[in-house]
């Protein structure tokens, strides 16, 4: 179960007969979306289109983009899209776009962010970095060449870095007469695709990036046939991506100590809730505390919840420093050495296996030694054995490290179950990587952080092993820990 | 899964901010916080307009109930309104900041001027040199500053953390990848970055927030009967003595006020009666034109914003 995103807020030192706020606030927080598509799919016509019917290309912009373009516009009088877009010159001299560009429009009820992300070069990783913070994915396919190789991939990508909504707009729909059959075939297409994925929240819209056909505007006279919602409909009623199905989480960024008798733990809420008197557990250390206070700029608070920049008071001293996680006593994320995850390479220095990166979670960031496992080949969709991950690959590795890490599933918590991997030598971030789980090694030891290994036996071979002369041997540095899942 | 709690909030005389500027404030924060941890000498940029006074008022939240754990720095052309050098100095001393404040002394000996020596030279010697200059002299390594992606088409690509080299330079095919909310602090002697803890901030959020929040401007975003000229279709005002109208140029003197501000003699002015915040709100979303419209520098030629930043403007 997760907790909605936006909770009921009230004020007690409100005064009714203050002043009621002029200009009426959005009441979600901006929906983040990612674009993918292939060359001339028509993407950037449809961001422009987005851009432009709900108003936020200005005049003067509008001006440029004419002063800019050679010649180059449509039949219908509009500024050629594509310029507005991209962004810089060097991008312009060679017609493409390079990286992901960050788009803002808003409608009455909700406000945007769009991640407009190339069609082809480096597609992988721009749609890598785009998806990460994606709620949901616009997927364009062209009327009349339907489903490609391409869409695969990009659903395949979206899907990885946890995207759980797709919007399939089927573009270009006039150059199809409007054929309402053809459109469906696409959709059922689509559909099957994304439900491979794991993905069932689909829905699928003809449109008309170009005349703005199901974009802002519904279409009706062009196609009766067709009674859902606009993209922008779709859009509007989106929901958040939840995901922090976990108790309590918030990872240490700094602590404050402005004075001598105040120390608080400053960080961003990146999963479940708390409020005073909440006990949780400061990890790796294992101290527990009860929370007493939770400080903001302007108040007291009462509660916080996912997403809440805070300041946390506990009611003993405890030694907590940045890189620490304070989480529910009762609902703990996972700790230990070994862990599996999946990867995006995204710089052109391979992942290389034994080799040590720095590794940023959250706040913390410690040395990991990575050793891939598997490559996602994205034609046939289809894991197969791999020592190294090239630039643009999509991958599995085992990840070893010195002091204990704390993570969740990426599946169960995007914040807490995400992190990038920092090349030691050029500092670069060398790859995305999501949390799979805990992870036993090959030969059965899980280091536990501490000086004692853990030797995890399935719970039925337990009396044997204890028995055992490798046991025995070993008495002083195992622990001995039962499988249940066996 | 414990359900959500009811929010109660004591001691705030205002309402609670809506769920969209809530987000944009705790994404802000929470990069403050991040770059304060993970550099050894951190800066704010302070430009003394309206993003700048965002920017500061998230800062103070963001390190509350201690101060923030930095030096402001204003870059000062010597060509600012005096309206906002007062104000600088009045927000410096009633929230005890560190402030510091630099002006190209090369600049002083040579005596530019945005009007005898083009607004291209001036603004690389008064902005982009001083700038480098005075983040050298600091060694500092981060620089916190209020540019928005929205503002301008070469920052929509631009990184949370944007990445320079040693000598300040901006290279658009070289920055790191951002995922998630994790930013790549990691960098070698020399090297700096720029966080932008506005990146995903538009025009009308900014404008909103000051209001939400109650946050002081120079009084110059509000309209007033003020002095001007209309030269190269841009309203400027007659600001000090420094001003002299050209041949066939009449002051005339009406309801004006600024969208950004920044060097008087290159920043236009717009006609208007907003003369308070909700009339400037409504206002800016009726507006038709964006506001980097009355800044003479982004017009001199398109992409010339990408240039000045691939130099070290910021
Ligand atoms: N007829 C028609 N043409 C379109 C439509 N959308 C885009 N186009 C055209 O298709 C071409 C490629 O579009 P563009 O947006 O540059 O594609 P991108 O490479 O995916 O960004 C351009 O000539 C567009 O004008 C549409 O809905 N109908």
């Amino acid at each position: 179960m997760t907790a909605p995103s936006t909770p009921a807020v009230s004020l007690v030192n409100f005064e009714d007969d203050a002043p009621a706020p002029q200009h009426a606030g959005k009441d979600s927080r901006p929906l983040r979306f990612i674009t993918c598509g292939s060359v001339d799919d028509g993407k950037s016509t449809l961001i422009g289109r987005l851009l432009w019917d709900t108003k936020a290309v200005k005049e003067d912009q509008a001006a440029a983009l004419s002063r800019d373009s050679t010649g180059k516009q449509n039949d219908l009088g509009l500024p050629d899209f594509a310029l507005l877009l991209d962004g810089l010159q060097a991008e312009r001299e060679q017609g493409i776009t390079i990286d992901v560009a960050y788009r803002y429009f808003s409608t009455d009820k909700r406000a945007f962010i769009v991640a407009d992300t190339p069609g082809h070069v480096q597609y992988t990783r721009n749609m890598a970095t785009g998806a990460s913070t994606a709620d949901l994915a616009v997927l364009l396919v062209d009327a009349r060449t339907g489903l490609l190789e391409q869409t695969r991939r990009h659903a395949t990508i979206a899907a990885l870095m946890g995207i759980r909504q797709f919007v399939l707009a089927v573009n270009k729909i006039d150059l199809t007469d409007y054929d309402e059959a053809g459109y469906h075939k696409i959709a059922r297409d689509f559909r099957e695709l994304a439900l491979t994925l794991g993905v069932n929240n689909v829905v699928s819209i003809p449109v008309s990036a170009l005349k703005g056909e199901n974009i802002v505007l519904s279409a009706k006279a062009s196609m009766p046939w067709y009674d859902g919602p606009t993209l922008v409909e779709v859009l509007e009623r989106a929901t958040q991506r939840g995901g922090q199905s976990t108790g309590f989480r918030l990872s240490v960024q700094r602590v404050s100590r402005p004075g001598e008798g105040f120390r608080g733990y400053q960080g961003t809420v990146s999963g479940g809730s708390i409020k005073p008197g909440d006990s949780v557990v400061v990890l790796p250390s294992g101290v527990e505390a009860n929370v007493k206070q939770i400080v903001t700029f302007d108040l007291i608070r009462n509660a916080a919840v996912s997403g809440d920049a805070i300041t946390l008071v506990l009611d003993r001293p405890v030694d907590i420093a940045r890189g620490d996680m304070i989480v529910a006593l009762d609902q703990r994320p996972q700790t230990g050495t070994a862990f599996s995850a999946r990867l995006v390479a995204l710089s052109p220095d391979a992942i290389e296996p034994g080799k040590r990166y720095w590794l940023k979670a959250g706040s913390r960031r410690q040395r990991v030694t990575v050793t891939p496992t598997q490559n996602l080949d994205l034609n046939s969709g289809k894991w197969q054995p791999a020592t190294t991950l090239p630039l643009n690959a999509i991958g599995t590795a085992d990840l070893d490290f010195d002091e204990a890490a704390i993570f969740d599933a990426y599946e169960t918590n995007r914040q807490t179950g995400a992190f990038i991997l920092i090349d030691p030598d050029t500092n670069n971030t060398v790859a995305g990587g999501m949390i799979q789980g805990r992870r036993k090694s090959s030969d059965g030891l899980a280091r536990d952080g501490a000086d004692k290994v853990t030797v995890t036996i399935p719970a039925h071979l337990l009396e044997a092993f204890r028995a055992s002369d490798f046991a025995r041997d070993h008495a002083g540095e195992i622990r001995i820990s039962a499988d249940e899942d066996e | 899964m414990t359900s959500t709690p009811h929010i109660v909030e004591h001691g705030r005389g205002r309402p609670p901010l809506d769920p969209h500027l809530k987000a944009l404030e705790n994404e802000a924060i929470h990069i403050f916080r991040e770059v304060a941890a993970e550099f050894e000498r951190p800066v704010m940029l302070y430009s003394i307009g309206k993003d700048s006074s965002v920017l500061l008022h998230l800062a103070r939240k963001a390190f509350h109930p201690g101060k923030i754990p930095f030096p402001l720095l204003h870059v000062d052309t010597t060509w600012k309104f005096a309206e906002m050098i007062e104000f600088r100095d009045r927000i410096a001393q009633e929230y005890d900041l560190d402030l510091h404040v630099h002006t190209n002394p090369r600049g002083r000996e040579e005596n530019i001027t945005p009007f005898t020596h083009g607004s291209a030279r001036y603004t690389d010697i008064m902005k982009t040199e001083a700038l480098r200059q005075a983040l050298d002299a600091g060694k500092y390594d981060a620089a916190f500053g209020g540019a928005r992606r929205d503002e301008e088409a070469s920052r929509a690509k631009e990184r949370i953390y944007s990445f320079r080299t040693p000598d300040h330079r901006w290279d658009p095919r070289n920055q790191r990848p951002e995922l998630w909310s994790i930013y790549n602090g990691m960098i070698r002697p020399g090297e700096s970055v720029r966080a932008f803890p506005l990146s995903n901030w538009t025009e009308v959020d900014i404008w909103r927030y000051i209001e939400a929040e109650e946050i002081p401007l120079v009084p110059l975003y509000y309209a007033a009967k003020r002095k001007f000229v209309e030269r190269d279709g841009m309203l400027m005002m007659a600001e000090d003595e420094r001003f002299e109208p050209l041949p066939g140029e009449t002051i005339q003197e009406d309801f004006i006020r600024f969208r950004t501000l920044g060097c008087w003699p290159l920043t236009g002015a717009i006609r208007s009666r907003a003369s308070n915040l909700t009339e400037v709100i409504d206002e800016l979303e009726i507006a038709t034109v964006s506001e980097r419209q009355g800044r003479a520098i982004d017009r001199d030629q398109s992409g010339s914003m990408e240039k000045k930043k691939r130099e070290g403007y910021f």
